[in-house]
């Protein structure tokens, strides 16, 4: 009796809720993807990897040429380098990692349990660091998103599959993060979703809009407007920032569960980090 | 002008002065109007100010975005002009889900710098 009595507990504050609009993450990933494929029907699935390159010709030569000679190379070299080491008292990160943390940047975000948040492959580098006594590195630039580009690396090619699990918190989390897409923000007032979905492919003045599927593969990205090596979260600061909206701390909850959303959203496409941008 | 100070003498100043440009309206108003689009023009086609080209294909424009729809024949299509500022003001009220910045309500442009910008899209 206690048990049913719960469960209509649980049904009626669910009831109250916008469950009517929510669907489940499944579902949205079948949705987003087949809006894509719909929109560009005759751009390759796996294609969608690549960003705006996979839907620009003009620019897509231009990447090519940039990537025969990669501005992230010495950055996989510097994110490698420090991998191999140790720390102060012995360890290396290798240690903090499923397969010696060779080809692992697929099992980032994901949902845990036990620390009841998102967990990143950055925020998870740098517990490593701090568990053996050495402090954390900066989230947005610099020796962590080199580290993230060599990991990234050793993951090229792998299928991107993250799940959400039937866990409350996690689907929350997975809301959260989608909500943050959709919702409009800063004085521009507008959402990620209006750009990266609505109009992707349309031109912003001279550029092209690049659709959100596949956004988050080919992070951390060496830009030519940064003329550095950025992370995921450095990205969407400055896109919050261009809607005149404040960003997030990198690491954030908001962005950490961004991130989660956004990458459940590629599910399907290779893992092809680290990338060169415009 | 002239010497004593009373309000009296502001006022009929003020008089004059209305009445100075009530005299030579015609031409006045032409290069004020003139002036006034082309203030209108500078405020839009600022990046950091109406940045209407981002979206928008219009006479006088280059590299424009194709997001929002070309503005053309702008004064058939809103035969009344406060129509158009409106849209400027506020395009949700129309579209609840327009891209288009409300450029009023969120003051990224004064009401004076958005009074300019309608005269100068009016002209589209």
């Amino acid at each position: 009796m206690k048990k049913l009595l719960l469960i209509t507990a649980a049904v009626g504050v669910l009831g109250a809720g916008p469950l009517v609009s929510q669907a489940s993450p499944e579902e949205d990933l079948k949705a987003f993807q087949a809006y894509f494929q719909e929109r560009f029907p005759n751009v390759p699935f796996e294609e969608f990897a690549n960003g705006v390159y996979a839907i620009d010709k003009a620019s897509r030569e231009q990447w090519e040429a940039i990537e025969e000679f990669p501005p992230y190379e010495i950055a996989i070299e510097e994110g490698e380098e420090m991998f191999n080491t140790p720390f102060k008292n012995g360890k290396t990160y290798a240690s903090c990692f499923r397969n010696g943390g060779i080809g692992v940047k697929g099992d980032y975000p994901y949902y845990d349990i036990e620390k009841g948040r998102v967990e990143t492959l950055a925020s998870a580098i740098n517990e490593c660091r701090t568990k053996n006594g050495e402090k954390p590195l900066k989230y947005k630039k610099g020796p962590l998103a080199s580290l993230v580009a060599y990991m990234a690396y050793t993951t090229r090619g792998q299928i991107v599959d993250i799940k959400i699990p039937f866990d409350q918190r996690a689907r929350d989390a997975y809301e959260e993060g989608k909500h943050f897409y959709y919702a409009r923000r800063g004085q521009l007032n507008m959402s990620c979703a209006h750009c990266h979905i609505d109009n992707a492919g349309n031109r912003i003045r001279a550029d092209l809009l690049s659709p959100a599927l596949g956004h988050p593969t080919h992070f951390p990205v060496y830009r030519s407007k940064w003329g550095s090596l950025g992370t995921l979260h450095r990205r969407f600061a400055g896109c919050n920032k261009q809607v005149r909206a404040l960003p997030f701390k990198a690491q954030s909850t908001q962005y950490r569960n961004l991130e989660y959303f956004m990458t459940y959203m590629s599910n399907g496409l290779p893992w092809n980090g680290p990338g060169a941008r415009k | 002008m002239r010497k004593p100070a009373s309000s009296t003498l502001a006022a009929a100043g003020a008089l004059a002065i209305m009445l100075g440009s009530l005299a030579i309206a015609p031409q006045a108003a032409l290069a004020e109007g003139a002036s006034v689009v082309e203030e209108g023009k500078a405020i839009a086609f600022n990046r950091k100010k109406g940045n209407c080209l981002a979206c928008h294909k219009m006479k006088g424009g280059t590299l424009e975005g194709n997001i929002g729809p070309a503005l053309v024949n702008m004064a058939e299509r809103y035969p009344d002009k406060k129509d158009l500022r409106d849209q400027i003001w506020d395009a949700t009220r129309v579209n609840p889900n327009t891209i288009m910045p409300p450029y009023g309500k969120y003051r990224i442009l004064t009401e004076e710098e958005l009074d300019k910008v309608v005269e100068f899209i009016y002209t589209r």
